[in-house]
């Protein structure tokens, strides 16, 4: 016998089910009272520097069907490149950004949408910049366990090109799955950005 | 934000064993069909953007955050067993997790969740929502009060049934560490033939997430207690890190 590591195994993953709403957004299903408002819905305050955006789309089966019950939440850099939160040890983020929010998709239409502000760069591990991106995070009735993935911006091409991540992608038809596509409606930048859970145009995932 | 620990354990997370948790893929569980990933997930490892994450504040709770039976209640309490769920979250090297948010939810005592999407004809209990959430103190614990869910059906075979369970969600200190699972009660015979339990391949991983009974912190004469510990992703050591973070 030899000693033992004495390690622990991380809990398994369980399906976030169809009704995760109650547990993460208790007053868009009419829960009210229990929270004065859903965490993660909250407006990037005003004093939050950096450029508005919105970032929407759907989340679609391996049947074309848009989902109705999947939750998203986004992580993301502040204007500068620098987290939020714990684990940012190169500066100070903007004290007033979060960089974190969580919304449904809508129960009707399947269409999620954020109002944010457009990332700066931030470096990978080797020190070589990584184009602006918004990690996602995607649960649903159906999803065992949550799945990660980017979303990189269209207007990105330069950094695109140069990203260490992008870069490893062996199968480049692949690429365009991860990066959103911007248009402008009513003045605001709007970058959509499906997720194909399954198919020919299945989103690329990370084990992260 | 960081503290004594963090030259101990500032690197990156364990990978993640994927043969421990439920594959993507499982036909049993009808869903999962066609919303299951075919392709390999790409490999990436943590950077900066996974290693980071949000940080939630005691100051954003309520007084009845962390209390099922009060926090929706008009006329009076939730029909069902009264229940105390605690635990703490640790991560794989055993270490507490302080100040990680824990969210939960649940059926009440007669399977039936407040959804609009729920059509179980089992009654709505006016007085129960079932919903609530904590955050963990420096030891990692966390504890809340609720009354015992409900088995229910579901649309998946002919005659599936879910086990008692309350659902959790957790976030540590990173977004790598991400966590949705569900806690099952101890001695419920309906665990082993669950579809959304047998997602996970060994009976040793579900084992993991039964709560168990303890009779020492209940509540004579009041509240039944379940113990159950949650536990994230670990990390390497920052002494043996072969790279530099960029600080
Ligand atoms: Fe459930």
């Amino acid at each position: 016998m030899v000693q033992k590591l004495g390690r622990l195994r991380e809990s398994p993953s369980q399906t976030a089910g169809p009704y995760v709403h109650i547990g993460t957004n208790p007053n868009f299903i009419g829960i009210n009272g229990v929270y004065a408002a859903d965490l993660g819905s909250e407006p990037v305050p005003a004093a939050v520097k950096g450029e508005r955006i919105v970032v929407t789309g759907h989340v679609i089966d391996g049947g074309g069907n848009l989902l109705k019950d999947a939750l998203i939440e986004i992580w993301q850099a502040d204007a500068d490149g620098l987290y939020p939160g714990r684990g940012e040890h190169r500066g100070t983020a903007d004290p007033a950004f979060t960089g974190w929010a969580r919304q449904p998709v809508d129960g009707v239409t399947g269409l999620y949408r954020f109002e944010t502000i457009k990332p700066g760069s931030a470096p990978y591990f080797d020190g070589r910049p990584m184009a602006p991106h918004i990690t996602f995070w995607v649960v649903a009735r159906g999803i065992n366990i949550g799945l990660h993935t980017r979303l990189y911006f269209e207007d990105e091409e330069t950094a695109n090109a140069a990203d260490p991540v992008l870069g490893r992608i062996e199968h480049r038809g692949r690429i365009p799955t991860l990066i959103a596509t911007r248009s402008v409606e009513s003045g605001v930048p709007t970058y959509t950005f499906d997720i194909h859970l399954q198919g020919e145009k299945e989103t690329i995932f990370f084990d992260i | 934000m960081r503290n004594e620990n963090s030259s101990y354990q500032d690197g990156a997370f364990f990978q993640r064993d994927r043969a421990w948790h439920p594959p993507a893929f499982t036909p049993d569980y009808k869903t999962s069909v066609l919303r299951s990933p075919r392709n390999a997930l790409l490999s990436l490892g943590n950077t900066i953007s996974e290693m980071t994450g949000p940080v939630f504040g005691h100051d954003m709770l309520g007084p009845l955050d962390n209390d099922l039976i009060r926090n929706f209640a008009t006329t009076g309490d939730p029909i069902g067993p009264r229940t105390i769920v605690y635990g703490r979250v640790l991560d794989e090297n055993a270490r507490p997790v302080a100040g990680a948010l824990v969210e939960f939810w649940q059926a009440n005592a007669g399977g039936r969740y407040r959804h609009k999407k729920e059509t179980y004809l089992a009654a709505i209990d006016p007085n129960f929502g079932g919903c609530g959430r904590t955050i963990t103190d420096e030891e990692g614990r966390y504890w809340f009060r609720t009354i015992k869910p409900g088995a229910y059906p579901w649309p998946n075979g002919v005659n599936d049934w879910r086990p008692a369970h309350i659902h959790f969600s957790i976030f540590g200190h990173a977004f790598a560490q991400r966590l949705i699972t569900q806690m099952y009660f101890e001695g419920d015979p309906m665990i082993w033939q669950c579809p959304i339990v047998q997602s996970i391949p060994s009976r040793e991983a579900v084992e993991t997430l039964v709560a168990a009974l303890d009779r020492e912190a209940s509540l004579p004469m009041d509240t039944l207690a379940y113990k159950f510990d949650i536990v994230l992703r670990g990390r390497r050591s920052t002494m043996f890190e072969n790279r530099k973070e960029g600080n």
